[in-house]
């Protein structure tokens, strides 16, 4: 899976937007279109690119080929900026128990737990 | 747009291309520079995720001075690596490095600004993490920031403005 595909697709609030509709249920191009201001080419032309980064699939089934949205890429990207706040949140609590030491003059252990 | 717990972390975006983070710490920033630029100091806080230890912490800082981490998960032997440059140093006051993952899983390039201000023998430190590629700008900053009309851009949101714990 490509990460940089997600948030590149991600990027776009009219394909946040289709994203925001497809969670409620599958949709055709045409039904997608309705509610927005633009052509079902320029609809479709956001739905390749959704589609590219795994974030949609279309059915073969017929004319209508409803859209679906997929929910596997989004986990992804949230859970890259979810780990990245850990990280950092971790990071720090740690420092500042090592900030502690230092100003102690590093003699005396912090007990402090938390 | 941010969050703010007792520590006052905050993580937040910052126009269209940075992240920026902003932590206050219960010491004078003198020492706080010297835990973020002494490597047997950084080893012993950047170590990220429980479990994870740093054989590897090398860093120069000074202008063009290098930088070399790499972590370690003890219980499976997974390792990360990290390679970067010093551009700027100025003590106490800030550091200006380009840093990179060595596997490149995340997106592109990032320039990290650290800036240390004291007020009242406290260190504010803020780090803006300016994101090189187009990627990674537009995907994490904007997918972050612009309010999400779906409840998963909502939770993207929430993950840059949230603080932790």
């Amino acid at each position: 899976m490509n990460l940089d595909a997600t948030f590149a697709a991600l990027a776009d609030p009219t394909r946040r937007a289709i994203l925001a509709r497809l969670a409620t249920g599958d949709l055709s191009v045409m039904e997608l279109a309705e509610p927005f201001d633009i052509s079902q080419p320029a609809i479709s032309k956001h739905l390749q690119v959704l589609e590219r980064a795994g974030l949609i699939s279309r059915s073969r089934d017929g004319q209508r080929r409803p859209c679906r949205i997929e929910a596997a890429p989004l986990a992804e990207a949230n859970g890259w900026l979810e780990e990245y706040r850990r990280i950092w949140d971790a990071n720090f609590e740690r420092l500042d128990k090592l900030l502690d030491e230092m100003k102690a003059g590093g003699k005396n252990r912090e007990r402090k737990k938390r | 747009m941010n969050a703010r717990n007792d520590k006052g972390f905050t993580v937040a975006a910052s126009g269209d291309f940075d992240i920026v983070m902003t932590r206050v710490f219960d010491a004078p920033r003198r020492m706080v520079f010297d835990a973020f630029t002494k490597p047997e100091l950084v080893k012993r806080w950047l170590l990220g995720p429980d479990g994870w230890t740093m054989p590897v912490c090398d860093l120069d800082p000074r202008p063009g001075g290098g930088i070399r981490y790499r972590w370690r998960r003890d219980k499976d032997g997974c390792e990360i690596g990290m390679h970067g440059t010093f551009r700027e140093v100025v003590p106490p006051e800030r550091t200006v490095h380009a840093e990179q993952f060595d596997d490149p899983w995340y997106p592109g390039e990032a320039v990290v600004t650290t800036v240390f201000a004291e007020e009242g023998g406290k260190t504010t430190v803020t780090m803006t993490m300016h994101l090189e590629t187009r990627e990674a700008r537009d995907g994490v900053l904007k997918s972050g920031m612009e309010s999400g009309v779906a409840r998963s851009y909502e939770r993207l949101d929430d993950v840059l403005a949230s603080v932790a714990v």
